[in-house]
């Protein structure tokens, strides 16, 4: 269970003063569940994210996984960015062995073939990323993510960078990645629909600094369809939410 | 190269396997005589320039526009060359001055690469060291030679230390600039994975900064040639560059025309062997150099 316990987080401005970027925040997510965080830009989403990955420290507060408090990078987390991030000094296979190099030769071999088999690219283990389309380099780095079997995934806004097509591709190959290996999954995104498409929990964060405006609780079933009357609701509920309109 | 131009280089390459197997032996033999053509076009072309200055070169020699006594015919070139090279002195020179050129360019880039690395990974190191080093590069690099002479007399040691400096400020300015340039990105990817310190520089920070590095040697080794000339025209008694003032003092053109070509086939060489085993360490860069090469 993954435990944010009164989170928040400043800056120093230019001036060195302390600026708010983030007021308090506290979320429990359990496990194998799916967790959005949503919101305009600039509201601290992914900031929030950032604290939970172990990549910045809270201001105030903690975060804990299984009551252990998370203070660095932990085995348990892995993350996916907004861009692959991938280094284009390794081919496929090697990036993907990136995230595990803790781990017993063999064990990377068969973790490797497992997790480019499952996002359909073990034809390009040996490619180097500029060889790759946008939507493939994506897909390692989700790879190379899930290669560390970890408790909770973190996405930062993952398909933003994406075209429609292949975002709606890669969000339905999540979900089935997600049924099959059950780990946490806690994403960032400003894509209303995508929120509303895959998550159990729909945190909406607004304003600047950053609060919690509302959390909206899913129990319908998935796969959702986009066209759904539902979906469409709750996609109107939330852009009235943000003062879209 | 996108996901579909892979497969269609797939596709291609099929092809062309079935091509070979059997059907069609004509096509394959007019493919592989394009080939031919196109490696020939690559060896030939570049050759073009110089071969066509020698033949100008050599007509006007016979039509008698030059001085013979300043600008000798190619064949006297060539004589003087054989001479040299059947007394067995000219290696000695080459020997001599591509010694002189290891291992300065060796010290200058122990020294850059050293104080590059510290100064790109650490803010203090730069801080501290590197606006002495860049007043130090705003000494144009031959000023220091009557300094060295004093200090380390006429042979080698001053010599070997010119060129390293020579060779040291595009390697140093290349490395610490590379270090500093490191995508921020791929740094936290490395700490979100839980790599330490020694494996954030050794899988991440060195990877991405070698280009740049490559690039700073390949500088470096362009300037350690004119310092090696610079250091053997101050005062030698072997070596490519004595060679040059020996022709001078004792006015035979046709030595110093024969170590400036000399020099001409070592620098490319050295700069074309260089450049090639960057182009193997790198062959994961994606640009415009490469994927010319690797269509070709």
């Amino acid at each position: 269970m993954l435990d944010i316990d009164t989170v928040s987080k400043s800056f120093p401005d230019d001036a060195g003063a302390d600026r708010p970027a983030l007021e308090p925040v506290n979320l429990t997510v359990g496990e194998h569940k799916i967790v959005s965080l949503l919101g305009t830009s600039g509201c601290g989403k992914s900031t929030l994210l950032r604290i939970v990955a172990g990549l910045e420290a809270p201001t105030t507060g903690r975060v804990s996984i299984d009551g252990a408090h998370v203070d660095g990078p932990s085995r348990e987390i892995a993350m996916v960015f907004q861009e692959p991030r991938l280094m284009p000094w390794l081919t496929v296979a090697e990036n993907v062995r990136f995230g595990i190099l803790d781990l017993p030769k063999a064990e990377q071999k068969d973790r490797i073939a497992d997790v480019l088999d499952k996002v359909g690219l073990a034809d390009f283990q040996d490619a180097f990323p500029k060889q790759l389309s946008g939507g493939m380099a994506q897909r390692v780095g989700i790879a190379r993510a899930l290669a560390r079997q970890p408790k909770i995934l973190l996405l930062d806004e993952p398909f933003s960078a994406l075209d429609s097509f292949t975002r709606q591709k890669l969000q339905d190959h999540l979900l089935s990645l997600w049924e099959a290996d059950r780990f946490t999954m806690v994403f960032v995104t400003h894509d209303i629909e995508e929120a509303v498409v895959l998550s159990d929990r729909i945190v909406v964060l607004r304003g600047q600094p950053g609060r919690v405006e509302k959390v909206l609780d899913l129990d319908w079933p998935r796969p959702r369809a986009r066209t759904a009357a539902r979906v469409q609701e709750l996609k109107a509920e939330i852009v009235g939410l943000l003062d879209l309109r | 190269m996108s996901s579909i131009d892979i497969a269609e280089a797939e596709t291609t390459a099929g092809s062309r396997r079935s091509i070979a197997k059997g059907a069609a032996p004509e096509q394959a033999r007019s493919m592989a005589a394009a080939a031919v053509r196109r490696a020939l076009t690559r060896a030939i072309l570049p050759l073009l320039v110089p071969f066509g200055l020698l033949a100008v070169w050599f007509l006007f020699s016979r039509w008698g526009v030059f001085d013979p006594q300043l600008m000798p015919a190619p064949a006297e070139v060539a004589d003087e060359l054989a001479y040299l090279i059947d007394d067995g002195t000219l290696l000695t020179h080459i020997l001599v001055t591509v010694e002189r050129l290891i291992w300065g360019f060796a010290w200058g880039a122990l020294a850059a690469t050293a104080l590059g690395a510290a100064t790109g990974y650490s803010r203090l190191a730069r801080t501290l060291l590197d606006p002495t080093i860049q007043a130090l590069k705003a000494v144009p690099s031959l000023a220091w030679v009557p300094l060295f002479i004093l200090w380390f007399g006429i042979f080698e040691t001053s010599k070997i230390t010119l060129i390293a400096i020579g060779a040291f400020f595009p390697i140093y300015l290349n490395l610490m600039t590379g270090i500093q340039d490191v995508d921020r990105k791929l740094v936290e990817v490395g700490r979100i994975m839980g790599l330490n310190q020694f494996q954030l520089v050794w899988r991440v920070l060195i990877p991405a900064t070698l280009p740049a590095y490559l690039t700073g040697l390949r500088g470096g080794l362009a300037l350690a040639w004119m310092f090696v000339v610079a250091a053997e025209l101050m005062g030698a008694s072997e070596g490519l560059g004595f060679l040059m003032i020996d022709g001078q003092m004792t006015g035979r053109p046709a030595i110093i025309i024969g170590a400036l070509i000399l020099f001409a086939i070592a620098g490319k060489l050295s700069d074309a062997a260089l450049g090639r085993f960057n182009a193997r360490l790198l062959r994961w860069q994606d640009s415009f150099g490469v994927q010319e090469h690797s269509k070709s």
